[in-house]
């Protein structure tokens, strides 16, 4: 399969503006399930008005958050698949940019020391374009997920050292979470990142906070920690918004990488309850929105 | 828990009577403004034009569409979706605004901390939770965007907005020294040693 550079672009505009309006059945079914739970007035009625929001937001073609976030694009390139990475690269900013200004879009895109805002959802380094690389038969992926602020602020590393034991890992993220308390708009996804280097610690975290709900580690050890923590962080009582109740979290979700014999690195990347993310596949027959 | 529908401008005596778990409709007018605006007004000198005195803040950026300059749109702008941000980054903000323009209400998410909460004691302020993330919902709240005001930081500009049934907001910090958000925290750090030993990962 040859890849299409101008079908590249045109779903990269699409799925920007996709992902900023309807949110993924996991998340939607994730909402209920803590509708059935909350037990706190406060929360319930918070819980209530998110949801609410979802429908009016379906309803009247709306964004579902004011937030058009940092633009990340993951891209798995399958088998069999021909492409100009360079363009494929290009194609996506192209498209990024036009979601931007033909929707419109708010850009929330700056400089980082000038803070000069260019309009276009774009700069240095982002949109984020990351590729990756699978065994699906002449098959490419596109996920878009524009990252909101208040929880990418929300973001933690720290070096601990083996003797600190995993102890210390949960009890880092246990802190984090009270931390974070409602600026990181709960419920949330927590992604937590276990070993790597202090980077790859960094993006996994984010993978963690970013994956479906109802999907879970694939190392024994991040699940069991995963089952625990999710647990844990619902007992805090910080509950949606930070006003109260159980609903902190939809979920903790972990990724580990091995490490070096002397570090023991643990990160935090949080997700907001409008945890958005469009994905597209393009095979020979077509392209499926899922 | 009493319910106040609220015109803006509003008095010291009508903030002062909102207290914690309160709810409150805005009326009228709104301004928003968030990181961007506040660092132009109160580090790089800049005024408004805008008599902010007895108003509600919206710490927001605004989706908007241009559109031609009518009645109906005067500042050129339509909104598109208008939702609201974290509010604790301003959090050193909240004091000159309300010495130095007279602001009253600040409306935002996720709660502000003890220098917001001391102004708000002694200048007579309040704190009103929207719910993050739930644009889509607040937006239908908006009717117009009446005027804009330091439009080069555009979407960081200080909008006036004209809303219609803004809310209901929950009172989360009044000028009683009370706020939703210690008590949460205060209560999650005291819920903190029994989770960790549950987690065999005791201090």
């Amino acid at each position: 399969m040859q890849l299409d550079i101008k079908e590249v672009e045109e779903l990269a505009k699409t799925l920007y503006v996709r992902a900023l309006k309807l949110l993924p059945p996991d998340i939607k079914r994730g909402f209920e399930r803590l509708q059935a739970q909350e037990t706190d007035a406060t929360g319930r009625a918070v819980l209530d008005t998110m949801v609410q929001n979802i429908a009016v937001a379906e309803r009247t073609r709306n964004l579902l958050c004011q937030d058009t976030g940092i633009p990340i694009y993951n891209i798995t390139v399958g088998k069999n698949v021909e492409f100009d990475g360079v363009a494929m690269k290009e194609a996506i900013r192209r498209g990024c940019a036009r979601a931007t200004t033909e929707h419109p879009l708010r850009s929330s895109v700056v400089h980082p020391v000038t803070r000069k805002n260019e309009q276009t959802s774009c700069g240095i380094g982002v949109p984020i374009i990351n590729v990756e690389f699978d065994g699906r038969d002449e098959t490419v992926e596109i996920e878009m997920i524009p990252k909101g602020s208040g929880s990418e602020n929300g973001s933690f590393l720290q070096m601990l050292i083996p003797a600190d034991g995993v102890k210390a890992v949960k009890r880092f993220v246990i802190d984090k979470v009270i931390e974070c308390g409602g600026r990181v708009c709960p419920p949330t996804i927590v992604g937590v990142g276990i070993g790597g280097t202090s980077d790859l610690c960094m993006h996994i975290a984010k993978v963690a906070a970013t994956r479906p709900l109802g999907t879970t580690c694939s190392d024994p050890e991040g699940a069991r920690i995963e089952a625990e923590l999710s647990e844990a962080v619902n007992e805090l009582g910080i509950g949606p918004q930070g006003l109260g109740g159980r609903s902190t979290s939809f979920r903790v979700h972990v990724e580990v990488a091995a490490t070096h014999i002397t570090m023991n690195p643990v990160a935090v990347n949080i997700q907001c309850h409008s945890a958005r993310r469009a994905n597209a596949v393009i095979t020979p027959g077509g392209i499926d929105f899922k | 828990m009493t319910h106040h529908v609220l015109e803006t401008p509003v008095t010291e005596a009508q903030v002062r009577a909102l207290k914690v778990g309160d709810t409150v409709t805005l009326e009228k007018t709104l301004f928003g403004i968030r990181d961007g605006t506040l660092i132009a007004m109160f580090d790089k000198g800049r005024r408004t034009t805008f008599d902010l005195s007895g108003h509600a803040l919206l710490h927001t950026a605004p989706n908007v569409r241009k559109v031609p300059v009518t009645n109906q749109s005067p500042t050129g702008y339509a909104p598109l979706c208008i939702g609201t941000t974290t509010s604790q980054r301003m959090e050193r903000f909240t004091k000159p605004l309300m010495e130095q323009y007279g602001a009253r209400i600040i409306v935002g998410k996720g709660g502000m901390g003890a220098a917001t909460l001391a102004a708000f004691r002694d200048l007579g302020g309040a704190y009103l939770a929207v719910i993050g993330g739930a644009a889509a919902l607040e937006t239908t709240w908006i009717e117009d965007i009446e005027a804009v005001d330091m439009d080069d930081l555009h979407p960081e500009s200080l909008w006036r907005f004209r809303i219609k049934g803004f809310g209901p907001l929950l009172v989360t910090m009044d000028s009683h020294g009370s706020s939703t958000y210690d008590r949460v925290q205060d209560e999650a750090k005291a819920r903190r040693a029994k989770i960790l030993a549950g987690l065999g990962a005791a201090d």
